[in-house]
This record gives C-alpha cells, sequence and structure tokens, in this order.
C-alpha cells in the first residue's frame, strides 16, 4: 500500500527532523516545542503499526502531562544557553561511547533484520489476534493477570516518588492567609454582627 | 489510471468531502455561537443583544469577521514570532481535530476507531499548549501569567474528566464512540431512557463543570481576567490570530457539549425509540442536545461571578478528585459484583 508508506514516511522525517531540532535550537523553550512534535509523530508511527492505546497513552501521558510540566520548569527557569554548552568537551568522552553503545545496537539488529535470521519472533505474531481483540483489551489482560504483581509495585514506586516529592517541598509559611471554606459557611450573622440602638444625638462610646 | 481512481484518489478525495461537510456546518456553528451568546446573555440581562446588521442582527458575526480579517496583525517587539503565530492555529485546528471521532448519527462518522474516547481525552488534553505557547511567546507579562494560570486550571480539572471518562468507559465496556452511544439505547428500568446522565447524574455535574474549567469559560475564565489580568493569554493579539483564539474557545465550548452529549446525554439516541420521538433523524437529536449543552455554558456565564484563584484549584483537586475517584470505584464495585 503506497499511502501506507508514504504516511510513515511524513511521520518518521518529521520525528527525525523535530528530535534533530530538540539538541540544535538555542532556545530551550523551542526545543520543548519540537520535542512535542516528535512525540506526536512518534503516536503516529504507533498508530501505523496497529498499536493504537500505545499510541494515544503516548499522546495522553508524555505530551499532555510530561512535556506541560517540562515547558512549565523551561519557561520558568532563565537556563542560559551559553554556560550549559561550557561543558561540553568535558561531557565528551562519555557522550560518545553511549552514542557508540547505542550505534552498534541499532546495528545489530538492521543486520539480523535484513539477513533473514529470526530475531523477530517475538514481534511477528502478537499473542491475541488484533482483529479479533482489540489492543486496549489484550494488554489489559495481559497486564492484570500475569503482569499484576510488576503492575502494582510500579504504581507503589510512583506513589512514594509522589508523596517523596511532596514531603520535600512543601512547607507551611506563617502569615499566610488561607480560606477555610467550611468554617466561613458555618459563620451566622448573630457570631458576627451586633446591632445597635443608637439614641439620636449621643453616638456609641 | 482507474485502478489509481478507485483505489487511491476516489479514497481520498472521499475523506475529503467529509470532513467539508463536516466541518462547514461546524464553522457556521461557530459563527453562529458567538451570535446566540450575545442575544440570549442580553435578553437574560434585558438587552437586546446585536440586533442592527442585517435582519435581527443575524449578519453580525460575517461583520465581526470580516472586520478582523481588515485589521493589521501586531506582533509585539520581543516576541518568538512563529510561536506567537502558531498558538492560535493550534488552539483553532485542535477543536477541530476531535471532531474526525465523533458520531454524529449512526454510522455518520469519520473515523470510527476503536479507541475513540482515549483520542477525545488526548487531543483536549493538548488544549493547553495553544495556551502556553500564545503566553510565552507574546513575552509580556500579563499574558505568561493568564498563560501559567490557565495551564495549571487545564491540567487540574483534566484529571477529574479523566476519572470521568473511564467511568462511563467501564459502564459501556467499549472506547469506541458509536458502540458507547448505542450502549445507552436499552431503556433503564424498563421507562426511562438509558442515557447515562441518570444512573451517573453526579458525574454529569462535574464533568458539565469541569468541562467549564477546561474550556476556560466563566465563572472559571481566570486566564482572561479582564480586571486582573487585561486579557489574559490574549493580550498580545489583535486581527486574525486573536480572531482564531476567539473562534477556538467557542469551537472547544461546540467539541466538549459534543463529547458531554455522546458521554451523558445518548449521543443522537431519541429519549425514547417510539413514534413521535424517532421521527426526527439521529443527527437533529444529536444537534438538539448539543444546543442545549451550549445554552446551558451561556445560562452559566450569564448567572455566576468568576471564581478566586485558590478556590478553583480547591475545587478541582480537593472535592471534583476525591469524588469523581470515589465514584469510579463505586461503579467497579457494582460491574463486578452485580
Amino acid at each position: 500500500m503506497i499511502f501506507a508508506s508514504i504516511i510513515f514516511y511524513l511521520f518518521s522525517i518529521v520525528a527525525v527532523v523535530g528530535a534533530l531540532n530538540v539538541i540544535l535550537q538555542r532556545n530551550p523553550v523551542h526545543s520543548v516545542l519540537w520535542l512535542i512534535l516528535t512525540f506526536f509523530n512518534s503516536a503516529g508511527l504507533f498508530v501505523l503499526l496497529g498499536a493504537e492505546f500505545i499510541a494515544m497513552v503516548l499522546v495522553v501521558v508524555y505530551v499532555g502531562a510530561v512535556a506541560v510540566l517540562f515547558l512549565f520548569v523551561v519557561m520558568m527557569l532563565d537556563i542560559n544557553t551559553t554556560i550549559m554548552r561550557e561543558g561540553f568537551l568535558k561531557y565528551l568522552p562519555i557522550a560518545s561511547i553511549i552514542l557508540l553503545v547505542f550505534l552498534i545496537e541499532l546495528i545489530t539488529v538492521f543486520i539480523g533484520a535484513y539477513s533473514g535470521e529470526d530475531i523477530f519472533v517475538l514481534t511477528r505474531e502478537p499473542i491475541p489476534d488484533p482483529l479479533i481483540v482489540t489492543n486496549t483489551e489484550s494488554i489489559g489482560n495481559i497486564l492484570y493477570t500475569d503482569y499484576i504483581y510488576l503492575f502494582q509495585s510500579a504504581g507503589v514506586v510512583l506513589l512514594v516518588a509522589m508523596i517523596g516529592a511532596i514531603v520535600l517541598t512543601h512547607r507551611r509559611r506563617p502569615g499566610m492567609k488561607r480560606q477555610n471554606i467550611s468554617k466561613q459557611i458555618d459563620r451566622s450573622p448573630k457570631d458576627t454582627l451586633e446591632i445597635i440602638k443608637v439614641d439620636t444625638g449621643k453616638g456609641i462610646t | 489510471m482507474l485502478e489509481l481512481w478507485h483505489g487511491y484518489v476516489w479514497p481520498f478525495l472521499w475523506i475529503v468531502i467529509k470532513i467539508f461537510l463536516l466541518l462547514l456546518p461546524l464553522l457556521l456553528a461557530v459563527a453562529y455561537l458567538t451570535y446566540a451568546e450575545r442575544r440570549i446573555i442580553g435578553a437574560m440581562q434585558l438587552r437586546k443583544g446585536p440586533n442592527v446588521v442585517g435582519w435581527f442582527g443575524l449578519l453580525q458575526p460575517i461583520a465581526d469577521a470580516l472586520k478582523l480579517l481588515t485589521k493589521e496583525i501586531v506582533i509585539p517587539s520581543g516576541a518568538s514570532p512563529v510561536v506567537f503565530l502558531l498558538a492560535p492555529m493550534v488552539t483553532f485546528s485542535l477543536a477541530m481535530v476531535a471532531w474526525a471521532v465523533i458520531p454524529v448519527d449512526a454510522g455518520l462518522v469519520i473515523s470510527d476507531i476503536n479507541v475513540g474516547i482515549l483520542y477525545l481525552f488526548a487531543i483536549s488534553s493538548l488544549g493547553v499548549y495553544g495556551v502556553v505557547m500564545a503566553g510565552w511567546a507574546s513575552n509580556s507579562r500579563y499574558a505568561f501569567l493568564g498563560a501559567m494560570r490557565s495551564a495549571a486550571q487545564m491540567v487540574s480539572y483534566e484529571v477529574s474528566i479523566g476519572f470521568i471518562m473511564i467511568t462511563v468507559l467501564m459502564t459501556a465496556g467499549t472506547l469506541n464512540l458509536s458502540e458507547l452511544v448505542l450502549a445507552q439505547s436499552e431503556p433503564l428500568f424498563g421507562f426511562l431512557p438509558g442515557w447515562y446522565l441518570i444512573p451517573h447524574f453526579p458525574m454529569f455535574i462535574v464533568f458539565f463543570i469541569s468541562v467549564l474549567a477546561e474550556t476556560n469559560r466563566h465563572p472559571f475564565d481566570l486566564p482572561e481576567a479582564e480586571s486582573e489580568l487585561v486579557a489574559g493569554f490574549m493580550t498580545e493579539y489583535s486581527s486574525m490570530p486573536f480572531a482564531l483564539f476567539f473562534l477556538g474557545e467557542y469551537a472547544n465550548m461546540i467539541m466538549m457539549s459534543a463529547v458531554v452529549t455522546i458521554l451523558f446525554l445518548g449521543g443522537w439516541l431519541p429519549p425514547y425509540d417510539i413514534s413521535p420521538f424517532n421521527y426526527l433523524p439521529g443527527f437533529v437529536w444529536f444537534s438538539i442536545k448539543i444546543a442545549f449543552c451550549l445554552f446551558l455554558f451561556i445560562w452559566v456565564r450569564a448567572t455566576f461571578p468568576r471564581y478566586r484563584y485558590d478556590q478553583l484549584m480547591r475545587l478541582g483537586w480537593k472535592i471534583f478528585l476525591p469524588f469523581s475517584l470515589f465514584w469510579l470505584i463505586l461503579t467497579a464495585f457494582i460491574i463486578v459484583y452485580k
């Protein structure tokens, strides 16, 4: 199908250009915006693979939540890009090692894919046939049966992280006026108002 | 040649035609929603509203559009021009893109995908970008503060919207919007309409209020609280970019009304499938329900004063979030143990 491959190349080219721009842009806010574009196009690629649930979750979680926070932080902090670029040579050796490792991994995968060896046995046949079971259902079936303990413990880890973040950053500031809604609703005119009959010509002392 | 036409060109053209058939009435509805809002609020405040241009002022939206089109686009100095102009486009197009999965009638939908409800949630969670980009790119304090407020507001209310959507999709047992509507066709207790409005009535209220906050409408229009922030994130916008923001807000209202209609008001289904009701075709019912929701939007605007910011956050996080979470668990219990 020509149409699908045109769309595939469209998504992947935009994703790659976006990813390049994330690291090439001088302005960090522009970088984040390019990152969002990259996320979007990856979601598009997932849809082409037939993994619509993962595509939507990618948009909801990464674009809708994570990138918003990213954008917040980047906008609030006045990041000076020249200072950030100073350590470039210092980090170059370790970065090139990581780069090399990723490159070798990619090359092995591609060689495996084109030499006809069966390293894609697992990916070739998605176990519940996507035509019978929607992929939301099949992910749910696996996640809540075979991987329930791992799934739950991931949840617990996230909860602990959240509580930790709140404990570390939350502090009661003295002298801050806070509205106590229930107290305010409970007030009646009796408690706060006093009606005084003022005699004419005398006033109140 | 013929193969190319039947295989590729015609299906593509057909999709484009369907998109136009949906978008043209939608854009007209957006334009006339602004008119309707001014007339209805006028009536509620014992004024007349726009009544000079055309019969009953019916040409007012067109006159407004022409006025905005002919004005100059001002880009503030120190602004980031591309992001500045991209922001209104993002806002407007997101409100349009969501309609791709909304079933207007049985089978009348551009793309009947399996994860329709998630798609809607994903698109509505992106709305915040238009606002944040506008606020940042304007290089103005008012705009930036407005954008920050609105981003926090939209993110907060999205959480309860998400929980309510999960509640509804659990009840229906599907993520597909057409199936979700059809799941509401079974009458409740044999005589009430099977719409989720009835079993999930508290969630309908919470959802509607969250939608008000999500679309930055009154009484939660803090991003553009005139008395504090001039016009919030829209302060620096003029001419067509402003018009796009303005229309985007109204298009979002219509889109969210459609979501409310599908989730709670039974989509295109008539209240009872008997003779006087089912004479009207499904999309007419759908439009009537959307119009009802839009009227609620306007009614709320004319009735309530604006919330203070901390009150807004309290309502979202301390009341709606626990309540919708409780309702979600309750629904799960009832589904499992009934």
